[in-house]
């Protein structure tokens, strides 16, 4: 069985969970290799957490050399693992590095490059991939077929899948051109822990936006009896309510939940377009002409900021 | 350095506000409908723009290039509309259906026809294909640097400084002409043209390449010489609208919270 090439994401170290999605998926092509790029001093303790995922190798680039670099070093170390290797695919986390890794990996290798999978599958021999395409009114079935597949995958589009494989760590000194260490990071400030989960990857979302007024408390406490990321429209962003990395839609993140709730959210197209895709749909929302009642499973005509705190009460009720 | 000279990537997308469509082929339908400049490169031209005017005494040329079918002249009149100085399309039925990496090698050959710049600026991602790698593939392509998705851009001399909003951290990034920069629509709100922006833009210079002028083989982009291939494209069923009920004095809440409890969430 031919490797798999994983790239492992993560933040210092610790590991995040759409590497884990991605190893589930590369077991069905064949064997997953873990790349860590990252300290050599984290490379044991990403070891034993992707070995649990069923990483039967961990290539481990130390990244002592490259670590303040955009982009450019990472394909470099990525496409000398692929030239030592040969691997049956490359598989890289949608993110906004990520896809980028990726598209120069594509020129390096000339080879074949989908971006933003929601599924990936083997059959006879031949990966093939499912995008959502326009807002998620389209499914694409696509393959590639020029060189080694490389292919990056939305958060979501597996559950990891949890059994112990064999971990073996191997380092690899990549050798890294002048020419790639020419962006640099010159200062980062890590976002800030909200004590909930990351927007993309959290199986629920609750979301608000022009209609809350700018007050998000009812939201937060229905988010957080959830145990769910919180979002928000444009208009909630552009109105400086919240931050744009909270942004879901076209220019912000796509989110694609078990369930997402929409509350004083209208559902204009580039709202839908980062949310469509969710499994199961609720709405809040006062008028009840507003265009993303069309998309609900259920939906409420009413006042958000009476309906949500009730409703968390409850399920905190439940819970007890 | 001087700055003398910034290309910005311009495409043109079907509406997004229409009906999108495929062809037969399962290519995207650029011409059936209505097509404009992508929304999201608006802020790439308005970023060279504000360069420009930032830098008023280097006398900087601000070049809008597209690659697409004769309709794109569109997404370039636009841009030119908009303040750029000069556009130029590439235009050949072999390019059609081409993938992202065919698209980049037409790119990177029409800017080597009228010489590297020494900024390249392009957006967020295109609203129909949405892939946000064009501007890597590209600086891979001519060899270049590549500071990405910034949605503050500072330039001074041959320096640029981004703000760049990662999954994980705010990163501040610099790079040394000559570059490739993307943008956000975080960036700036990108102008309207004037009517007097719209005069002038009838006559700058608008130059229509062919790929025999850039030395590119037919073999080497459009469908058949893509390194990916859709196999089929499915209409997702409309969502059908499930249960909406009215609140009335909570009655809304209750019926909210069965719905999550019969779905498990809670």
């Amino acid at each position: 069985m031919s490797e798999v090439l994983v790239l492992v994401d993560h933040v210092d170290g610790s590991v995040r969970k759409p590497t884990y999605e991605l190893l589930a998926i590369a077991k069905r092509i064949g064997e997953p290799s873990a790349v860590f790029i990252g300290g050599s001093a984290q490379a044991g303790a990403v070891a034993e957490a992707v070995k649990a995922y069923g990483a039967e190798k961990v290539y481990v680039v130390d990244d002592a050399e490259i670590k303040g670099y955009l982009v450019a070093p990472k394909a470099e170390a990525l496409q000398q693992l692929a030239e030592k290797t040969s691997p049956a695919a490359i598989l890289i986390p949608s993110s906004a590095e990520g896809k980028e890794i990726a598209g120069r990996l594509a020129i390096k290798l000339a080879s074949g490059l989908i971006t933003d999978a929601v599924d990936v599958t083997f059959e006879g021999g031949e990966i093939r991939t499912t995008q959502s395409v326009f807002a998620g009114n389209f499914t694409v079935d696509a393959k590639v077929t020029k060189g080694t597949p490389i292919i990056t995958v939305k958060p979501n589009a597996a559950a990891p899948e949890e059994g112990a494989a064999a971990g073996a760590v191997e380092e690899f000194a990549a050798t890294i051109s002048e020419a790639a260490k020419t962006a640099q990071i010159v200062a980062s400030q890590p976002r800030q822990a909200t004590g909930r989960p990351e927007l993309t990857e959290a199986a629920i979302v609750v979301s608000g936006g022009r209609g809350t007024g700018g007050d998000f408390t009812a939201v937060e406490a229905l988010a957080d009896a959830l145990g769910a990321a919180v979002g928000a429209s444009r208009a909630a962003v552009d109105s400086g309510w919240k931050p744009h990395t909270f942004q879901v839609g076209q220019t912000g993140k796509t989110v694609s939940p078990q369930l997402y709730v929409a509350n004083g959210i209208s559902g204009a197209i580039q709202h839908r377009a980062g949310m469509q895709t969710s499994k199961t749909i609720v709405a809040v929302n006062k008028d009840e002409e507003a265009p993303i009642f069309e998309l609900v499973d259920f939906g409420v005509v009413g006042d958000l900021h009476s309906v949500l705190p009730a409703v968390a009460a409850e399920i905190e009720k439940r819970k007890g | 350095m001087t700055l003398s000279n910034i290309v910005v990537l311009v495409k043109y997308v079907p509406d997004a506000t229409a009906d999108r469509k495929f062809e037969a082929d399962n290519t995207v339908d650029r011409v059936g409908v209505d097509g404009l400049l992508s929304e999201l490169d608006e802020y790439a031209v308005e970023q060279a723009l504000q360069i420009k005017e930032k830098r008023a005494d280097e006398e900087i040329t601000v070049t809008a290039l597209t690659v697409g079918p004769p309709e794109a002249e569109t997404a370039v009149r636009k841009a030119l509309q908009m303040g750029a100085d000069k556009a130029v399309h590439v235009q050949d039925d072999a390019i059609a259906g081409s993938d992202a990496v065919a698209t980049s090698l037409v790119l990177a050959k029409a800017i080597e026809k009228i010489g590297v710049p020494e900024l390249i600026i392009g957006g967020l991602a295109s609203t129909d294909g949405s892939m946000s790698v064009v501007p890597a593939m590209l600086a891979e392509r001519l060899n270049l640097p590549q500071v990405t998705l910034a949605s503050v851009v500072e330039t001074q001399g041959d320096q640029v400084r981004i703000k760049r909003d990662g999954d994980t951290a705010t990163e501040v990034v610099g790079g040394t002409l000559p570059l490739v920069l993307s943008v956000t629509d975080q960036s700036g709100e990108a102008r309207y043209p004037s009517f007097k922006g719209i005069m002038a833009a009838k006559k700058k210079p608008l130059e229509t390449l062919a790929l025999t002028d850039l030395g590119v083989e037919p073999g080497e982009v459009g469908l058949e010489a893509a390194w990916t291939k859709v196999e089929s494209v499915t209409e997702r069923p409309p969502r059908t609208a499930g249960e909406i009920v009215k609140d009335e004095d909570g009655s809304g809440a209750t019926a909210l919270v069965e719905f999550l409890a019969s779905k498990k969430f809670i």
